[in-house]
């Protein structure tokens, strides 16, 4: 509420009870109406800030004094007793101003400590998982090239061909988690500016689940597509992100040999993305979640930071569209995103 | 085999030790440079055959001494970034450089630049043919053949496609390939490109939508590569 409006409305009140009070004085005791108008302050009090209701105060001291105390509609105070009871209703009025300014002060510090500490425990959180996700495969891979350096006869070919796909495993993990990071920090900056390009919906959707291929899934991804599509303006990294997360996410979360399902389409200037996979999906209760940062569902397998699925939100966001997900009729999970795009039938 | 000479200009001495190793067991002589002024001394006092240049440099950007190189320096210079930053790729390929690599990249990937951009500055006009497993364009006669069959191209389709086989291995920028095929005033007209790219695929690709011969450079251009007959 402003300022202005503030002072108009609790004077407002102060005048609305003083008419009020003025209206049954001749009914009641002026010193009454003394506790009548002290208690409008006092609930202007809970209210308003402190000017307002020191104003408030101020005003119905005098409005107490001219038009109720005896010699009314003069401020001239004949009885030592009245003028004690002037300065008290004055004092005590300026008090309950000031004392539910403190208290009300006082709560907001408290929320802010509460605030600080909810941000402490995401911190917490976030450096728990990540410092996770990043040294798990470091240490792999640093144990496992002690191993190979060690010169330690028994080590056969083999065992050194394993440990050398575990280093590319970790490092290729590591990259990914980085990426991942830095999507997020970008996000977080608020400084993402789509680069709106024209793009065939089908290979950028293709040239995904090509690299998403190259991590040795056991999944199985079909992809549908009207091949008939008309070429649509998106930002390509935004969007190829999206999918990434949303299909590397169901390549990690379901079981082997599962599958995976893309279909793009367009109802006229909407482009439609669905993930769909057969897995377990996601428990109904905690699908609401699922998008905050840091969340992991509560029973999820080890590694993750929970960063995935909100950096699909928050780029999904920067395209103007929406993310939905639910569980589909056989029971796995199902992403729906929905995107304003603009579309182009070039003939050649 | 070879023993052609690259110089390598990388401050991170982590990498160019890694290329180093990487190179030179497969036969180049390597030479190194850690900072900009330093290969720029280096490759004129002795021009190397090829130039690897990292685009992030501590004393002068990559691109710049990619434009002092290209004042003199004609053989081929690969560029090393990081990943997701096609717009100074595009724009170190606009100013002369040959090929790019994204780090992290793999080592058969950049075996596989350093061989084509050497041979595209070897035999540029004298291998009008391109042969393939299962597809054979021959330049002079203009004609392209998918498993034995002749391929009927449009005019355009052609032009694109042969561009590609000139330039086989090698990216090409869709401004490069706008300004070539269509000319100067359709740079900015990349839907163009995409449909007849879609054609040309539908027509030399066992799957257009997985694409072996004419693969796409994310937010850069496209790449012909040849599948090797065994």
């Amino acid at each position: 509420m402003t300022k202005r409006r503030q002072y108009l409305i609790s004077l407002g009140l102060v005048l609305l009870a003083a008419a009020v009070c003025y209206g049954i004085s001749a009914y009641l005791g002026y010193r009454v109406i003394a506790f009548i108008l002290l208690l409008t302050v006092s609930l202007i009090a809970i209210t308003f800030d402190i000017l307002p209701v020191l104003a408030s105060a101020a005003l119905s001291a005098f409005i107490w004094d001219f038009f109720f105390i005896p010699p009314r509609f003069t401020f001239h105070v004949n009885n030592t007793e009245d003028i004690i009871l002037l300065i008290m209703y004055f004092v005590i009025a300026l008090i309950s101003g000031v004392l539910t300014y403190k208290i009300r002060q006082m709560e907001k510090a408290s929320r802010k400590k509460e605030e600080k500490a909810t941000t402490l425990k995401l911190y917490d959180t976030l450096l728990n998982s990540l410092s996770h996700e990043l040294r798990t495969p470091i240490a792999t891979i640093i144990a496992a090239t002690d191993n190979i350096q060690s010169g330690n006869v028994k080590l056969t070919q083999e065992n050194k061909d394993e440990l050398i796909a575990e280093i590319a495993t970790a490092s290729f993990r590591l990259n990914q988690q980085v990426e991942n990071l830095l999507s997020m920090s970008r996000l977080e900056s608020g400084f993402i500016k789509p680069k709106i390009k024209w793009y065939d919906i089908s290979e950028l959707v293709y040239e995904t689940v090509k690299k998403i291929e190259e991590n040795n899934i056991t999944q199985k991804i079909s992809i549908n597509i009207n091949p008939n599509l008309p070429l649509i303006k998106t930002d390509k990294l935004l969007l190829e992100q999206i999918l990434y997360n949303l299909v590397n996410n169901a390549c990690l979360y379901t079981r082997y040999n599962a599958a995976i399902r893309i279909t793009a389409l367009l109802h006229t200037d909407i482009l439609q993305l669905l993930v769909e996979d057969n897995g377990d999906g996601f428990p109904p209760e905690e699908i609401e979640n699922v998008f905050d940062k840091f969340y992991r569902l509560k029973n999820s397998k080890a590694g993750g930071t929970g960063l995935g699925l909100s950096i699909v939100k928050g780029f999904v966001e920067v395209l103007k569209g929406n993310i939905r997900l639910e569980n589909n009729s056989t029971g796995g999970a199902k992403f729906t995103i929905s995107l304003p795009v603009e579309t182009s039938y070039l003939k050649v | 085999m070879n023993k052609a000479e690259i110089l390598i200009i990388d401050d991170e001495e982590q990498i160019r030790r890694m290329l180093e190793i990487t190179l030179r067991t497969n036969n180049y002589t390597i030479t190194e440079a850690v900072n900009g002024n330093e290969g720029l001394i280096m490759a004129s006092n002795h021009p190397p055959d090829l130039i690897l240049l990292d685009l992030g440099l501590p004393d002068k950007g990559g691109l710049s001494v990619l434009q002092e190189l290209r004042n003199w320096y004609t053989g081929p210079v690969i560029i090393l970034s990081v990943q997701n930053s096609e717009e100074v790729i595009v724009s170190a390929l606009d100013k002369g450089a040959n090929d790019y690599l994204s780090k992290p990249f793999r080592t058969g990937e950049l075996l596989a630049r350093i061989r084509s951009a050497l041979r595209t500055t070897i035999a540029e006009e004298n291998e009008p043919v391109i042969n393939s497993e299962d597809l054979q364009i021959d330049l002079m006669t203009r004609t392209v053949k998918k498993k034995g069959e002749f391929v009927k191209l449009t005019n355009t389709e052609y032009s694109l496609l042969a561009m590609f086989a000139r330039n086989e291995g090698k990216v090409l920028t869709h401004h490069y390939l706008l300004r070539a095929v269509w000319g100067p005033g359709f740079i900015n007209q990349s839907q163009y490109l995409r449909v007849f790219i879609a054609q040309i695929r539908k027509k030399i690709e066992d799957d257009p939508n997985r694409p072996e011969y004419l693969v796409t450079e994310s937010g850069v251009g496209y790449r012909f590569i040849i599948k090797q007959m065994q």
